[in-house]
């Protein structure tokens, strides 16, 4: 390819401001995080004496160890499950095609840009009603309901690609569909299921309207929810706040940094297919 | 609709000639708990939410049929429409600029693809999109606050005349949280459009600049041609974005000052749980998902069009 000099190095330039632009924001809360709690800091002065302690501070008043715990115990609820009834129905869709699939297909699809604030006020009686509010049913089961769309269309588009042969040579075998799916198709769709993973994991962690509107205790909350709470309990004492926030966004912050090819090619894919 | 789904290869499905199995209607079993859990927390939601708004409750008492007289109000009472409109001024921000850097940015920068400068972009510009919207606001109301760090700049380089708290004032305050939706779209839309420049045939290039073209005409003649999947696939994801933004106007102003930063996903939360005008916060929430179809419907058929 030819490219000149000079285009190289406006290049460099501005992909270097983009990654200014994009960092400072992060760098500002940690430097003000440092300073004594209840100052106004400026923008971004290194403190005299650097407060390490407003982490911990931090961590002991907001409890973040049970909000570690809540988070966790959400994601497991909903990973797991949306993993495994996205891939049931993207193998049938996508593999079995049965009478009638185009249709059921396209009834999941409709869901796919559905702004969860259409449906939180009904979702808020329902869930009432079922008893589960203030739980942390409330925020896992409607959480896998609102996956479904995008985990059957993202299973979907991996078992069109799957060559019937595959299916023929294990029917021949005596398998059975469900052996089938289970021995056969479920193994070769791992990377497909990774990506699905790590976009579901993101999702349900820095869920924040349905932590909000359907549990009141934080403790029970996703890790986002709490971070309101959080903000209202603390908006006035600014590094502790900040302290708080990089708390709460370091963990999807580390999981990240250790599998950042896997999470740029799924968020990436993810949005394609979206 | 997977947008690639036209590319994969897939397998010649011959509905006819396959002979139909006697368990062929087996695969419903398989759809039968996604599609339980799908339509108990989504579809049957929906339905009511398109019941309520026709019904003005309070969501404890009986309800009254009002007929479509919370719609009537919605699109007649300005402060009620205001909303909207907002929404609409945001996707200029969380849409158009995005997109338009992300293109500049990614076509400048497709001559160091390679280097290790871009391998550590990729992390940096990423970071936005991994970590909760609602950290996103908090850390830009620190920002743009008025002992922020916007504000020191400013003065830093003689501007205190321009110093404000951006985010308080009526004039600056959407804008200012436009500005929190872009940086967090930016580094996305990026990506994106690197990776579908990726996918352009380097030959187009090499003879655009035999026949003597520019970069500005190789951009306009061939970049961008080339990447309507991919700019189409930015204007629907943060078209979305933007109608259905919540966490950050909730963190950053509440809506405020005023009614300045109100949009139609926060309207609905302040109507249905802290007013209790279930009726008319559904009727906002059944045009909020109209207009997403609305806007979005069109973008998926250009960009589809394009792959003949």
């Amino acid at each position: 390819m030819i490219v000149n000099r000079r285009e190289t190095l406006t290049g460099r330039v501005l992909l270097i401001l983009l990654m200014v632009i994009t960092v400072v924001p992060f760098i500002s809360l940690f430097v003000t995080a440092l300073h004594p709690s209840g100052t106004y800091p400026d923008g971004l002065s290194w403190p005299d004496s650097p407060q390490w302690g407003n982490f911990a501070d931090a961590f002991r008043s907001a409890h973040m160890g049970e909000l570690l715990l809540s988070s966790a115990l959400i994601v497991a609820g909903v990973v797991p499950v949306s993993l495994l009834l996205g891939t049931m129905a993207g193998f049938a869709f996508g593999h079995l095609r049965m009478p009638g699939h185009r249709i059921g297909f396209l009834i999941f699809v409709l869901g796919l840009t559905l702004p969860f604030e259409g449906i939180i006020t009904p979702l808020y009686y329902q869930i009432r009603d079922m008893g589960l509010l203030n739980t942390r049913w409330a925020i896992i089961l409607p959480l896998i309901g609102l996956f479904m769309p995008f985990s059957v269309l993202w299973m979907r588009a991996h078992f069109v690609t799957m060559p019937e042969d595959i299916s023929e040579a294990a029917r021949i075998d005596g398998a059975t569909t469900w052996q089938l799916f289970r021995s056969v198709h479920v193994p070769l769709a791992r990377p497909a299921l990774s990506s699905l993973a790590i976009l579901l994991f993101l999702w349900t962690w820095n869920q924040f309207l349905l932590a909000i509107v359907l549990v009141d205790d934080p403790a029970k909350r996703t890790m986002a929810g709490a971070l309101g709470a959080f903000q209202g309990q603390w908006g006035t004492d600014i590094p502790l706040l900040c302290a708080g926030s990089l708390l709460i966004l370091a963990p999807t912050l580390t999981v990240f940094l250790i599998f950042q090819r896997r999470f740029v090619a799924a968020l990436l894919q993810g949005s394609v297919k979206g | 609709m997977a947008i690639r789904s036209g590319s994969a290869p897939r397998t010649p499905a011959a509905p006819g000639r396959r002979t139909r199995r006697p368990g062929a209607w087996l695969g419903w079993l398989f759809v039968a708990p996604a599609a339980l859990m799908y339509t108990v927390f989504v579809l049957r939601p929906l339905l009511f939410t398109v019941q309520y708004s026709f019904y003005d409750w309070n969501g404890i008492g009986a309800s009254t049929w009002v007929g479509l007289e919370n719609y009537t109000r919605l699109f007649t009472d300005a402060e009620q429409f205001a909303p909207i409109l907002h929404a609409f001024e945001l996707i200029l921000f969380f849409s158009g600029i995005p997109v338009v850097l992300g293109l500049f940015v990614a076509a400048t920068i497709r001559g160091i693809a390679t280097s290790r400068l871009a391998l550590v972009a990729r992390t940096v510009l990423f970071l936005p999109q991994v970590i909760p919207l609602v950290a996103a606001g908090i850390m830009w109301t620190w920002l743009l606050s008025s002992t922020g760090l916007a504000n020191e700049l400013l003065s830093a380089v003689g501007l205190e005349g321009l110093t404000r708290a951006w985010l308080g004032d009526f004039g600056t305050a959407l804008p200012a949280v436009g500005v929190i939706g872009a940086w967090v779209l930016v580094g996305l839309c990026t990506l994106l459009l690197l990776a579908g420049m990726s996918k352009i045939d380097p030959a187009l290039y090499e003879s655009a600049r035999l026949d003597g073209a520019g970069p500005i005409r190789e951009f306009f003649a061939i970049t961008l041609p080339s990447l309507r999947q991919e700019i189409g696939v930015c204007v629907t994801v943060t078209v979305i974005a933007a109608l259905a933004s919540f966490d950050i106007v909730y963190i950053a102003t509440q809506g405020g000052p005023g009614n300045s930063t109100m949009v139609p996903g926060l309207e609905i939360f302040y109507l249905a749980f802290s007013e209790r005008e279930v009726g008319r916060a559904s009727a906002l929430a059944v045009v909020l998902v109209a207009l997403v179809l609305v806007c979005v419907l069109p973008i998926q058929r250009f960009t589809r069009d394009g792959n003949r």
